[in-house]
Order: C-alpha cells, then structure tokens, then sequence
C-alpha cells in the first residue's frame, strides 16, 4: 500500500487531472526531443564507429583525410581523386599489410550508391563488434555483371535474387539508366549490418571498367557503344580505384606504414587512420551537437515552468483542502511534501511517458531513417548517459516542485482552519 | 476532581494590533458539551484555531488535556491536535476527490494514536457511519458526491474516529434545514457522550442553546469585543 501523502498526493492530481494532463504531455514531449537529440547524436558516433571497425588504414589520393574517409567509407559528400592500380598493386605488397579491399565508386542504381571492389571487400571487411560481412542468400559476384545486394536495397527496392538491375552514372539524380545497355543480375544478398553497406550496390572492379568502356571523361563516346558480350575481349583491369581498404599485419605498424603510404614515390597518397579522422569529424560537429543539446535542455525547462505554474495556479482552489488536511493533524510540512511531491510525480510521469514516446517514434521512423541515412535506430533500454539526462530532468523537476510547496506551506500557515478565500 | 478538558485565563490575542480576544477565564469540564454563542465578527473563528493550537495567544494560559499549548512547538501542537482534537467545520468539510471512508480514516493517518485507539480502524469507521445513519451503498461514494447533510455527518464521523477527547464544531449545522439540524445535534450530542469526549458547540443561532445544558454567550465572556 502507498504511504497515506503519496495516496493523497496521487488522487489529489488524479482529481485534476484534465488539466494536469497537457502540461505533462509538455513535459513528455520535451522529454522525448531531448532524448532524441542525445539517441541521434550517440547513435550517429556508433554508426559512424561500427562502419570501420577491421580497417586500420584508408588510404586515397592526398586531400583531406576527412573527405576521403566520409566518401569511401559512408558515402557522404565529394568524391576524391583516384588512386592509380600499381599504387594499390605496391601497397598489397607491403610486407607489413595483411589485405587490402581497392573500391571505386561514383555510379548509383535508383539513388543507392554503387561500389566497386574485389572478394578482399567479403573476406576482410568488418563491420560493427568486428563482424565478417554475410550473405543473407545467393553468392558473392564472379561473372562481370552480376551484383551483390545490401540488404536495404533488396528490402526498399524488393529485389530478389536472378532479378535485373541497370545502373546510372554518378549519384543518379537525373533518374536515368546511363548504363542500360548492361544489365546487372542479382547473384547474392547481403544480411544486414546497420552500416552503409546496406544501401550499397556491389559490384567488381571489373565490371566498373567495363560499363565504361565506352565513356570517357565521365559522358559515353558519341558513336561508340560496345555492347555486353564483347566486353571480355578488353583488358578489364582497373586503371584506377576512389580508395583502399588496408588491414595490417600487426596494429603496432599503422604510424611507419602511414608514413610510407605518405611519402609514396609514385603518386601522392595519403593514409588516415579512421579514429583519428572521426575524432577531428567529432570535434567539428561537437559545438553544433552541444547547441541542439542547450535547445533542448531549455525545451525541457520550458516544460517544467509550465508544470509549476499550473500547479501553483490550482493552489488557490485547494486552500480549503489544505485546510482540511491541516485540521486533521497534518503538519505544514505535510502540505509542502504533498505538494512537492505532486509536482515531482508529474515530473517522473512526464519522463517516462517521453521515453516511451520517444520509443514508439524510433519504431515508426527507423526504417525511413535507416533508408536515408544509412543508421539504424535503436530501441532497446536507455543508454548511461540517456539515464543521467532523465535523472537530471527529474531532479529539475523535483527542486521546481519545491516553490508550490513552499508557497502552500506559506498559505497553510497563513490560513490555519479557516482559508479567506 | 478531574482535570479539566480546556482551561482558559487570561488568555488574548490580536490580529495586527487590534485586540480581538481577551477572555479572563472559561474552563470545559470532561464530558461536558458547551454551546458557545457569538454573532459573526466575535471572534470565533479565532478562538476555534488557538483551541486547535493553529494560533498562539499573545498572553495568558490556555491548557488543554493537561497541555500548555501556548508553550508547545509548532510541530507539537500540530501533533497534539491530531491526536486529541476532532474538528466540524461549517460546510466544505471533506476532502472532495476521496471516498466517503477515506475521508473517515483520514485522523489515523495522520495520529497513531488515533489510529491505536481505534482499533480496527476500518470497521471504527463503519460503526460510526452506521451510527451516524449512513447508508453503506455511500461510503465508497466520493464526498462530493453526498448531500450537505450527509456530509455533515461524515464530518462527524471523522471527527470522533480514535476517540479524541474533544470535538470542536463550527456552526456545524448552518447549512442544513431545521429538521436535519435537529437530527443532526441528536447524533453529535449522542456520540460525543458515548465516547465520552467534551464538545465545543459554536454557532450563532442560539435557537439551537435550548439542546444544551450548559450555554456561554461569546460576547460576555470575552473584554475584547471586537474582532476583524
């Protein structure tokens, strides 16, 4: 059984409960976007985190460290200049590197980007607690025009495997088929990661080559068009590749080979070590995520203003139940913990009922947000640091709480048995 | 001789300066039931709160059951009252959202002595409102939902559960028609006597005087006069 005030305090705020209810939907709302911000921002650091976790270094053409990261990587933002295939041969060959994943990108198939590689990208990469990638059914590509699946494109696009798919140039904006004229087949898809590689095309370096054979210069060579069958009569071997996926030997090496790949004889290169790029990636969008964190911060206080005043603005109508109470033997400080404590259980409601909304949101929305953008919403049990923000907006809530019942521990006193009201 | 329940010398008290109680001596046997009279603006309501012990004279003595309140802490007289005080108050006696027993049992929350001396304080409780000529399809009733006199009576209830030893009424009977305030003191007077506590009857209808032995005109006994 509750204790008698906590009984009292409950059906006090139950009685009133029509107008307790928006400003606890207040609360819960501003609840959820702070949750929200803070889910996002952790979730996007993990996404980001899991995306790479075997590579010790990427390596690209020299620019910045963190446009090729997010290129090659998340494809997000610019492509970078090339990497010549001797480079990547030279590096493979580096006793100290233990594989290399080449992948070449810039086409796209109805908005998904395609990625070029070879059977190093099935074998080495590793994608959140360092798990190999697996097919979720058919096989890894070995004809030229075969293509492997993430598994959101299957999902979104509804492809299954034999079934044919045309590619487009670049990102695919214009909506057009630029290379129609070879079709790729389904052969595998791939079961899913929660990383980029879900919205992602597959495909072998040579087959990049080949639906390029007759383009030059990023457009099709007017006159020229050589059609699928005759594309095994050319040397399919890739001139260049956007980057290189390297795995090392042994983790002690990655400063001397980075320092090698940067001092590269043939062309200049540069190798990022994807922890230190995402760190300078953090420190960028640090004070942007701290703002949104602010706003919703102040949100939350907004909310709690709201709560206190519409308790203290019942007050009035309750003297004569303070009164009452005080008659019966309760102390003024009963009247203020009753009145504390209705504020403080308003608040925890509203905490709570914001978890949950925020919840029932991630489920709506995670799909969407997982074909957009590539990461998958969570909505297991809050995180640490989600407890300490609800901790913290409870603790708020308690010590806001504490002026109405400071203020009918005033009017208690004041007014004794007999309220003027 | 027994103790008396309250005893009064000297006692005054004023609101901001202006004298509004100064009563030189008044005493309430044990058992005894006492109709106070005074108009409104005598200074009843004022009395009413330094018997509960909400207010403290600015002088003289006030003892109740032995206790010198005047002297008591806040928390004490707050304590005091809950334990040996039952309180009628004109209307708006219960708390509206609670159920008519909730509102019955509220005193042994809030004393454990109230609460030990009743017993079983649930079926106290229902005796009560039995005596009290309550119909049990109500007492899981929200208060609010009862009319004013039967409200009345499970203010009444209230205020005899735990067997205090004095029950304060305030014009307890002010909103009901004659007939339910004639059956309305019947059940007070007969209850306060079966458990044996005083009663302090204050009204100013004085109609209702001829019901009790023993009647004091506020105004006579009080020098002050005058009250806010």
């Amino acid at each position: 059984m509750m204790p008698p005030l906590v009984r009292l305090a409950a059906l006090s705020a139950w009685n009133r409960r029509a107008a307790l209810s928006l400003t606890v939907l207040a609360v819960a709302l501003s609840v959820m976007m702070l949750l929200g911000v803070e889910r996002l921002r952790e979730q996007v650091r993990d996404g980001f985190e899991q995306s790479v976790s075997g590579a010790d270094l990427i390596v690209g053409a020299r620019g910045s460290p963190l446009q090729l990261m997010l290129y090659s990587v998340f494809r997000i933002g610019e492509a970078t200049h090339n990497v010549q295939w001797s480079s990547v041969e030279a590096l493979t060959a580096h006793p100290a590197v233990a594989w290399t994943i080449p992948v070449s990108l810039g086409d796209s198939h109805r908005g998904y980007p395609v990625l070029a590689t070879n059977h190093a990208y099935f074998a080495h990469f590793r994608h959140g607690d360092r798990r190999p990638l697996a097919l979720a059914g058919g096989r890894a590509f070995d004809g030229v025009f075969e293509a492997v699946l993430g598994a959101e494109v299957a999902d979104a696009l509804d492809y299954r495997l034999g079934d044919r798919i045309a590619l487009a140039h670049g990102s695919g904006e214009s909506g057009l088929a630029d290379h129609a004229d070879k079709p790729f087949t389904v052969t595998g898809i791939l079961a899913r990661t929660g990383t980029p590689v879900d919205n992602t095309v597959h495909i072998s370096l040579a087959a990049m080559e080949a639906i390029h054979l007759d383009w030059q210069g990023g457009a099709p060579i007017p006159g020229m068009q050589i059609p699928a069958e005759y594309v095994q009569k050319f040397d399919l071997e890739p001139k260049t590749v956007t980057a290189v996926i390297v795995g090392l030997e042994s983790r002690a090496a990655v400063f001397s080979v980075q320092r090698w790949i940067n001092n590269f004889h043939a062309e200049p290169l540069m190798a990022v070590l994807p922890g230190v790029a995402l760190a300078q990636l953090w420190q960028m969008i640090g004070h942007g995520e701290k703002a949104l964190l602010a706003i919703s911060a102040l949100v939350v206080g907004v909310g709690l203003a709201g709560l206190v005043a519409v308790v203290l603005a019942g007050l009035d109508q309750r003297r004569r139940e303070l009164a009452i109470l005080r008659a019966v033997g309760a102390r003024p400080r009963d009247i203020l913990a009753l009145l504390t404590l209705e504020g403080l259980g308003l608040t925890v409601i509203g905490a709570l009922l914001g978890l949950v909304l925020l919840t029932v949101l991630s489920l709506v929305a995670a799909p969407l947000v997982q074909a957009r953008f590539g990461l998958s919403l969570t909505t297991g049990l809050p995180s640490a640091h989600e407890l300490y923000l609800l901790a913290g907006v409870i603790i708020t809530g308690f010590i806001a709480s504490l002026l109405p019942g400071w203020r009918a521990y005033r009017v208690s006193l004041a007014d004794g048995l007999t309220p003027k009201t | 001789m027994p103790a008396p329940v309250v005893s009064v010398a000297g006692l005054r008290f004023d609101w901001g300066g202006t004298p509004c109680l100064d009563i030189a001596a008044f005493e309430l046997a044990q058992n005894e039931q006492v109709f106070l009279y005074g108009p409104s603006g005598s200074g009843k309501s004022t009395l009413l709160n330094l018997l509960a012990g909400v207010l403290v004279p600015r002088a003289g003595e006030l003892v109740v059951l032995g206790a010198a309140l005047p002297r008591l802490a806040g928390a004490a007289r707050d304590r005091f009252r809950a334990d040996h005080l039952g309180l009628i108050f004109q209307q708006f006696n219960l708390i509206p959202y609670l159920s008519v027993l909730d509102n019955v049992l509220l005193p042994c929350h809030f004393s454990a002595r109230r609460r030990e001396r009743a017993g079983d304080a649930k079926q106290t409780a229902a005796r009560l409102l039995v005596h009290l000529d309550l119909d049990p399809a109500l007492w899981t009733r929200r208060a609010d939902a009862l009319s004013v006199g039967q409200q009345q009576r499970v203010a009444a209830a209230r205020a005899l559960i735990g067997a205090p030893e004095l029950i304060v009424a305030d014009e307890p009977t002010s909103a009901l028609d004659a007939d339910r305030q004639d059956a309305f003191l019947d059940l007070l007077t007969r209850e306060c006597a079966a458990s044996g506590a005083a009663l302090v009857f204050v009204s100013h209808d004085r109609r209702l005087a001829a019901r009790f032995a023993r009647t004091l005109a506020l105004p006579d006994i009080n020098r002050a006069g005058v009250a806010p």
